[in-house]
């Protein structure tokens, strides 16, 4: 067991440095001046003074350094916790920044994906039950996982947020208000993370619903279901069985799933302008801030690993054919 | 007469119309009888294990009845079926290697089976490790998952689990198939320690393999698209058959000692009719040498000579 578990930390620990690695190459090799751009705006007009900024800058940023040595630098910050300084935001550091963003995208994809997961689950399995249910809820589950999440984003916003003016369709909290401990703010905090969880809900509720009609389908064939029917078990046992055994494939799913759904919060946010990390990231990108979409980046990496590892390790202790396989026992 | 088989007619649905799987079987089992069924693939063996068990969704009960301990047994009636399942009928399955619930120890999926059919799991406690043992496995097993076991320990787990309540009828399904040799005399002796010590009051013994069929059971049964061709005691089936496709069958089998010298052995030429539109008369006539015009109607199931059946013109 233990030996499985440092094996597992080997691997996702090579991940994380190839990730790392990779998401410092790409913002530095893209095209586009993060200095110059910050400069134009500023409007100096004297070359003089331009170069002495532009020499400040690159200092400042470790930008005039070698390329092995930005990079040795880079690793030397993040094991610090210090992903450097933002370009967008001069001159408040990334992480804090990212911290500020992490709650709201938190909040929106924690309720989002466990929700949808247990919800979708259950009513897959009680679909598979019913003729007419499943006739019904088939279609729509498709219809729901077939659309793109920003669409349903959009198609939310304008229905219940313009139209119908129930929710706000923009923004984190109201601009009128400021953050604080209160029923007034945290209600209106609720109000504006309604939307983008609900479309974000329903777009990943439809795809579980109608994994797991599928896998109940198939598990009640399976021949274990058929035997305990032979011996005349009730169908409330072999329901049990066949959902248990169903539920492990939608495990390693929803770990699979994790990076589309970082994705697709990326697409909600910025449709309702969600000051979480995926508005942030298009921020960094139109301002040409690579630090900032560094550090976005890698926290979206580190999510993903960790999320994965702990399914890893779930899935061990929740499926006895990977724990034997494990141990090393005979099958 | 434990069970009496009567004109039993099961039949598949397809989208291309009725499979007529068991057109019209009749048979008897007599109290602690162990009965071989033989035949080749797809003669209906299986559907006619199935059906003293469970009609699964394809399969259609179109007529003829079962008797058990002289109550009708009602194959088409799902719920009323569930009380027999297990207490009276018990099936150890053609696909006992999957049988178990992976995710399950097998001792916990044992008492969750036993409490769902109003069985205190203690009460039969001992009973389930004195039957273990008695199969030459440890106790231990209930303690473990499937995958731990091998395939013949998961094959002799199943028998019991299927023979714990003492059922009247067990319908044992290619039980051997899957297994060595060695494996597979440890399992059918099991089988007949199970019958002598009254486990189960008898069985039938669905299998492809007649010689191991031979060496256990008490009667053969043959069958052939659908229909029985001959039903007599063990013996006589190998010794003496009186069916021209028995006297094939049983042709085709190597002897033991037996050389290449003595020549090849003989298959039996062409292959078995399609069910779903089965042709009249005899269904074994197009491969038989010895057929004539009467084939061309239906050879009726005659007692031949005490205990032993045969459906041939030739024989009647």
């Amino acid at each position: 067991m233990w030996r499985y578990i440092g094996r597992k930390l080997f691997v996702y620990l090579l991940t994380f440095i190839v990730a790392v690695t990779i998401n410092w190459m790409i913002p530095r090799f893209m095209p586009g001046d993060p200095v110059q751009s910050m400069l134009s705006r500023a409007q100096v007009s004297d070359p003089e003074a331009l170069e002495a900024m532009t020499s400040y800058y690159e200092n400042l940023f470790g930008l005039n350094a070698p390329l092995y040595e930005q990079y040795l630098n880079f690793w030397a910050g993040l094991l610090r916790g210090d992903l450097g300084i933002s370009v967008m935001r001069y001159p408040e550091p990334v992480t804090d920044i990212i911290l500020g963003a992490v709650p709201y995208t938190l909040a929106l994809l924690l309720p989002a994906i466990l929700l949808s997961w247990v919800v979708g689950n259950r009513f897959g399995a009680f679909a598979a039950r019913s003729k007419i249910l499943d006739n019904t809820v088939l279609p729509v589950g498709y219809i729901l996982t077939a659309t793109p999440y920003m669409w349903l984003a959009l198609l939310l916003a304008w229905s219940l947020g313009i139209v119908a003016g129930i929710f706000p369709a923009s923004g984190g909290y109201s601009f009128s208000l400021r953050p604080e401990f209160s029923w007034l703010f945290i209600s209106d905090l609720i109000s504006h993370w309604f939307l983008p969880f609900l479309s974000m809900f329903l777009v990943a509720l439809g795809g579980w619903a109608i994994g797991m009609r599928n896998m109940i389908i198939y598990e009640l064939e399976a021949d274990y279901a058929n035997y305990l029917q032979a011996l005349g078990a009730p169908r409330k046992l072999i329901r049990r069985y066949a959902f248990r055994n169903a539920m492990l494939p939608q495990i390693t799913g929803l770990a699979v799933q994790l990076g589309t759904i970082i994705a697709g919060s990326l697409l909600t946010e910025i449709v309702f302008n969600y000051p979480g990390l995926g508005s942030l990231i298009l921020d960094s990108l139109n301002n040409r801030d690579f630090f900032l979409l560094q550090g976005v980046f890698l926290f979206v990496v580190v999510g993903v690993l960790i999320a994965n590892f702990i399914i890893d390790i779930v899935y061990v202790l929740i499926d006895p054919r990977t724990r034997v396989q494990m141990t090393g026992g005979s099958s | 007469m434990t069970l009496r088989v009567n004109d039993l007619k099961v039949y598949y649905q397809t989208l291309r119309g009725d499979v007529r799987a068991l057109d019209g079987v009749t048979f008897d089992l007599a109290d602690g009888e162990i009965m071989g069924l033989a035949g080749e693939s797809g003669c209906g063996k299986t559907t006619l294990g199935k059906s003293m068990i469970r009609l699964d969704s394809r399969m259609r009960h179109v007529g003829g009845t079962i008797e058990l301990n002289g109550k009708d047994v009602p194959i088409a009636d799902d719920d009323a079926m569930v009380p027999l399942r297990y207490r009276e009928i018990s099936l150890i399955p053609q696909y006992a290697m999957s049988a178990l619930n992976p995710t399950r120890k097998i001792g916990r999926m044992v008492n969750e089976l036993l409490r769902a059919r109003g069985v205190r799991p203690a009460d039969i406690a001992d009973e389930l490790n004195r039957r273990l043992e008695l199969v030459g496995l440890d106790t231990d097993v209930l303690n473990r998952f499937p995958i731990e076991l091998s395939g013949g320990m998961k094959q002799r787990v199943v028998m019991v689990i299927s023979t714990l309540l003492d059922p009247s009828l067990l319908i044992a399904d290619e039980v051997t198939s899957a297994l060595d040799v060695s494996t597979q005399r440890a399992v059918a002796e099991s089988m007949v320690e199970f019958r002598d010590r009254g486990y189960v009051k008898s069985m039938i013994f669905v299998t492809h393999d007649i010689s191991l069929v031979y060496q256990m059971a008490d009667t053969i049964m043959v069958m052939y698209a659908g229909h029985i061709v001959e039903k007599a005691p063990a013996a006589t089936i190998i010794n003496e058959p009186k069916h021209p496709y028995t006297q094939m069958l049983i042709g085709a089998l190597p002897e033991v000692g037996s050389t290449m010298v003595q020549g090849r052995l003989e298959g039996i030429p062409g292959t078995p009719p399609g069910l779903l539109n089965p042709p009249t008369g005899c269904r074994f006539k197009d491969r038989c040498p010895m057929a004539f015009s009467k084939c061309s109607e239906q050879p009726p199931l005659v007692e031949i000579e005490p205990g032993h059946w045969a459906a041939c013109w030739k024989t009647g």
